[in-house]
């Protein structure tokens, strides 16, 4: 690790002046961006914690029903607090890495890093969530583009994530077996206008929505609906963990076992 | 009923108490006042010619105390190997240099360049990215077969191809296998991977090295197996130093598994640096360093052929392999794919004609060499899975065709170079029948398949060689060491003892279960015995711990030396009973003299050995003996294994649904320690047969170079396992008849797993024969959908 300054601001205000510096960084719960720099991958001049201001943080719900989670809120504190409100949200959260991770990273990091594995890029696109930065408030549509790279400006931080409930959701993970991210993860939302269905893991653009299994289910909301539908392997990962081959057949396995938990 | 203390009790294990308190004190925790910190260059490309290295900005750095390059050992021996092998020609094997730091050219990814040396490790660190090293980067050599071949690219430019050594074992004619093949009723081949394995033990390397330029003594604290061995290597071999001045210690040592056997380059520096540089110096490897310089394990592609009559005896094996040394010679490697691999080709079956052809290759990847069971994994996986194929394409009974051609006579001579002393096959076959109810596996079968999953059973069997080895015939095959041990009994005045051995204890339980013996053989409480070891200061020259020898070995020359103890201790006795020493018996801790009810107690006996007032004058005073113990022959622990999987046939996911062991490891000291060894054991083997991967990319990249990419096995990846050890041939050579018992779960679990899961495929209609490990999700699919 190289030497940095550290800031502890306690408002969203300085923080985001603090991030004006040169090669300052946010740091979340740190599980990715303290391993990056200890393997001296990343050099940040200034890390500016964000753990330390209270409105970042917490769970609660809004007057139109969705729940906003602060971007500094722990995966172990979601996974407890929407346990009744969002089963499906709960239940991705809890299955985020080890308690060690759980108890550390945030909703915040885990996001502004988009790793193409990571678990809540798939239930904040399958939810329709919305992002809700200092400056903006940005669609999940619009914000995921591509492995590790989303809208957000240089400097600006996440400061909440609001998600719609669904009727019913499920999210269906299957292990990479050394790392224990997605090798492909399904978040598949129901909601009174329609089905969403979000693919991490699989892509070499990292999340994506699986638009033609979405228009099945819209039909017909049986697993049997999407019986026919292949999503094409040529824009899949391939690695040692698995072909694109393999990785495109398990997104349909997948989403099937989605469809199956949400009936 | 089970005893509760002394041989055959499952006296709970003391270390534990500091183990899992934090207590411990390993090589890490060693801080010697005014240290420096080493942090290694090493390279990021697998082959290439270094053509200029410019250290001056690095040295300028603040903190910096030196910084030393492949030219500072120029006078200085390499890293030596300890087994001359010679090939099918009698030509000894193709022995390159391996240098301290690299000289001339980078062999693999992790290849140290250079080393800094600093007042902190960041300082270190800082430093060495300011080193201007400048190479010419080579084509990797990466394949095997590709690598022997003529006009492939050189690992070491001076040697006349890739092939360390073209070497052959059981028999040499030719024509005679052939006739043998061409006769035969039915062949099974083969073609399978053993894949390569990081043994990733806890800890990771660490060396801490003094130098005392008051009494030229140095000391070197290292996690090692064997602290006697890599002060004979270190100081003969590569420094040339008397050993009288150097003082090896290897503390609590966080798990070995083979890899922390050998003699490395990162010891042998920090030693001559702590010199160099007038200070102590200290280097904790990260895990990335131990991905990329850890001596890796297995690796071997090979052919197999079962040759069988009609009536399904076999009648000839042969086989081709090609076993990965990587980029030099580390200590042992060159024995693990001949003397302990091809030795085990006859399994425990009697197949009259086996050839065993290996040829062993130097790649541009990290040093492979012993990882738990050493050669022996790769020799029952090969059988194993053979014996399997034959049995699917014959239509018949795995479990009977194995039986109808087990050995059943003992002592019995293999054709490849061994003589099994004991055992009991079909015996040790039964337990497992019983233990792991195949009876009952129809009805599981039926209920995973009314869940949508393919259910199979896996059997295999394993013997090993152990406790390795008698030194006349060990030396004859070329091995550069005595492989006996050494133990000294020291009775205190008190009665209590302290037993320095020269076995190890980095997780075996030793120090539990060597005591047991010794108290049993007086009739003492467990607690008043202890071990020594790790300290080449304090213990007997022995050999240390691996090839699952401590015990037999080491706790034989311990047997021994606390028979001589007893001996004289009785004399003292006799002494003081007034009685003929011939009439003299130890019980419970008490000397009696026969048929009467005059005795002394143990500690009377000790006492007056220090305090010798009264006392035999032909004696010498004093309670304290050592016994070298050199073994007439391997052990041969045995054992069948049986696992159950299931299949999803949708992803391709295996999960092992049940386990089960049987092994005869002989006598058993401690039943508890023996189960955990192999639990343990049986864990690594799941992780080589459905998990562990190491892979290099086509520039010889590590692909797996952290646990996000290499999968250890974790607790839910394997089952409850049950574990029947009640089949027990004694050992017929040793005192204590044990075998070891340290890698059988190793090197019997990986075939019993991929037989099962070909077994639940084939169930399923799948016309799957063979899957390499690991057998992961993605590989099964690819399998069923082929
Ligand atoms: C062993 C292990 C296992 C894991 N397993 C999983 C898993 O199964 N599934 C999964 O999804 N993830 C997994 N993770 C990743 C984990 O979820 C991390 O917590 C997450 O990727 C990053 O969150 P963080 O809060 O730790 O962010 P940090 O590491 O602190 O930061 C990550 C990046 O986000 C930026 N950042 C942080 N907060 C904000 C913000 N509010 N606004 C803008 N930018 C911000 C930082 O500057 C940095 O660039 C695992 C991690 C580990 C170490």
């Amino acid at each position: 690790m190289y030497n940095f300054e550290f800031k502890s601001p306690s408002t969203i205000a300085d923080a985001v002046a603090a991030l004006a510096g040169e090669d300052a960084q946010a740091l979340g719960g740190g599980q990715t961006l303290i391993p990056t720099m200890k393997q001296r991958l990343a050099a940040p001049a200034t890390l500016v914690r964000l753990g330390g201001i209270p409105e970042l943080k917490g769970v609660c719900v809004e007057d139109d029903g969705s729940i906003a989670i602060g971007a500094a809120t722990t995966h172990a504190t979601v996974a407890r607090e929407v346990a009744d409100k969002y089963p499906a949200l709960a239940d991705l959260a809890g299955h985020i890495g080890d308690p060690a991770v759980r108890n550390r990273g945030t909703i915040g990091g885990s996001l502004a890093n988009n790793d193409p594995a990571a678990c809540y890029p798939a239930a904040v696109l399958g939810s329709g969530a919305m992002v809700v930065t200092n400056s903006r408030q940005i669609a999940a549509d619009d914000f995921f583009q591509g492995m590790f790279t989303t809208a957000l400006d240089e400097g600006e931080i996440i400061t909440s994530v609001r998600f719609p409930v669904p009727q019913a959701a499920s999210y269906q993970k299957f292990l990479q077996p050394a790392s224990r991210f997605a090798l492909v993860g399904v978040f598949l939302a129901r909601f009174a206008d329609g089905v969403r269905v979000a693919v991490t893991g699989a892509s070499e653009e990292g999340v994506f929505r699986w638009a033609e299994a979405e228009q099945a289910l819209n039909k017909e909301f049986r697993p049997d609906a999407l019986m026919d539908l292949r999503v094409n392997p040529m824009n899949m990962i391939g690695d040692l963990h698995g072909s694109k081959e393999y990785r495109a057949h398990l997104v349909g396995v997948m989403t099937r076992r989605a469809v199956q938990a949400c009936i | 009923m089970p005893k509760d203390s002394g041989i055959g009790a499952s006296s709970k294990r003391r270390e534990d108490v500091r183990f899992l308190t934090g207590a411990g004190n390993y090589t890490d925790d060693i801080n010697i006042r005014g240290q420096a910190y080493v942090y290694f260059l090493r390279s990021d490309i697998a082959h290439g010619r270094i053509k200029s290295i410019d250290t001056s900005a690095a040295e300028a750095m603040p903190g910096v105390v030196r910084v030393f390059t492949g030219k500072d050992f120029e006078g200085v021996s390499g890293m030596p190997c300890g087994w001359e092998v010679t090939d099918k020609h009698g030509a000894p094997m193709q022995e390159p240099p391996h240098p301290i730091l690299a000289q001339g050219k980078v062999r693999h990814v992790g290849d140290p360049i250079a080393a800094v040396v600093a007042d902190s490790l960041e300082q270190a660190r800082d430093a060495a990215e300011a080193i201007d090293v400048d190479i010419e980067e080579l084509p990797a050599v990466l394949d095997m077969k590709a690598a022997a071949e003529e006009g492939a690219p050189l690992v070491h430019d001076d040697l006349k191809n890739n092939i360390c050594y073209d070497w052959q074992l059981g028999e040499a004619d030719d024509d005679k296998v052939n006739e043998v093949f061409a006769n035969a009723a039915h062949v099974t081949t083969l073609e399978l991977v053993n894949n390569r394995l990081v043994a990733n033990p806890m800890e990771p390397r660490v060396a801490v090295a003094e130098y005392s330029r008051g009494t030229d003594e140095y000391t070197l604290y290292t996690t090692s197996q064997n602290p006697h061995v890599i002060r004979l290597l270190m100081c003969a071999f590569v420094l040339g130093l008397p050993e009288h001045k150097v003082r090896v210690v290897a503390p609590d040592v966080g798990g070995g598994f083979g890899t922390k056997i050998f003699h490395y380059a990162e010891e042998a520096f920090c030693t001559f640096a702590a010199k160099a540089c007038n200070r102590p110096v200290k280097w904790t490897a990260s895990r990335s360093e131990a991905f990329m310089s850890d001596a890796q394990g297995r690796d071997h592609v090979s052919k197999i052929e079962l040759a069988l009559d009609a009536d399904n005896n076999f009648v000839g094996l042969r086989t081709h392999t090609y076993a990965n040394l990587g980029a030099y010679l580390s200590t042992f490697s060159s024995s693990v794919p001949t003397w302990l691999h091809g030795t085990l080709m006859a399994g425990n079956y009697k197949t009259p004609v086996i050839q065993v052809n290996v040829r062993a290759m130097f790649t541009n990847t990290v040093p492979v060499d012993a990882y738990r069971g050493a050669g022996r994994p790769e020799a029952t996986y090969q059988l194993e899975r053979v014996i399997d194929k034959a049995a699917r394409e014959l239509g018949v009974d795995p479990v009977a065709l194995r039986r109808q051609n087990f050995i059943t006579q003992f002592p019995y001579d293999t054709p490849v170079a061994l003589t099994y002393d004991t055992g009991d096959y079909n015996g040790t076959m039964d337990k497992l029948e019983q233990a792991a109810d195949f009876a009952g596996f129809p009805a599981r079968r039926a209920e995973s398949e009314a869940r949508g999953k393919l259910r199979g059973l896996g059997v295999n069997c394993y013997i090993e060689a152990c406790g390795i080895a008698p030194s006349n015939i060990v030396g004859m095959l070329g091995a550069r060491a005595g492989l006996y041990d050494a133990a000294t009994v020291r009775v205190n005045a008190t009665g209590s003892i302290s037993v320095m051995v020269g076995a190890h204890s980095h997780g075996q339980g030793h120090e539990t279960a060597f005591p047991q013996v010794v108290a049993d053989m007086i009739g003492i409480d467990e607690s008043m015995v202890e071990i020594v070891h790790g300290d080449t200061s304090k213990i007997p020259f022995g050999m240390g711990t691996y090839g699952s020898r401590s015990l037999a070995v080491c706790g034989s020359a311990m047997v021994k030396a606390t028979e001589k103890v007893i001996e004289k201790a009785k004399k003292i006795a006799a002494h003081l009973l007034e009685a003929s020493e011939a009439d003299i018996e130890l019980k419970d801790g008490q000397f009696t003299v026969a048929g009467t009810d005059k005795s002394v107690a143990w500690g009377d006996v000790t006492l007056t050995a220090y305090v010798p007032h009264n006392f035999p004058l032909e004696v010498e005073p004093g309670l304290e003996e050592t016994a070298f113990y050199d073994p007439a022959n391997f052990t041969f622990p045995a054992g069948a294994y049986a696992c159950e999987v299931e299949v999803d046939p949708e992803t391709g996911q295996v999960t092992i649904e049940r386990f089960t062991a049987a092994d005869d490891f002989g006598n058993i000291i401690n039943p508890m320690i023996v189960d955990g060894q192999v639990h343990g054991g049986i864990g690594q083997g799941i992780g080589q047969a459905l998990l562990e991967n190491c892979v290099y990319d086509e520039n010889g990249q590590l692909l797996s170079a952290s646990f996000m990419d290499y999968a250890m096995p974790r607790a839910d990846d394997v089952p409850f396992y049950t574990v029947d050890h009640s089949s027990q041939t004694p050992c017929t050579h040793n005192p204590l008849g044990v075998k070891g018992c340290g890698e059988a779960g190793a090197i019997g679990s990986p075939p019993a797993v991929v037989n099962a899961v070909i077994d639940a495929l084939q169930s399923g209609g799948k016309a799957v024969d063979h899957i390499d490990m690991p057998v992961s999700p993605s590989r099964v699919w690819a399998a069923m959908n082929s």
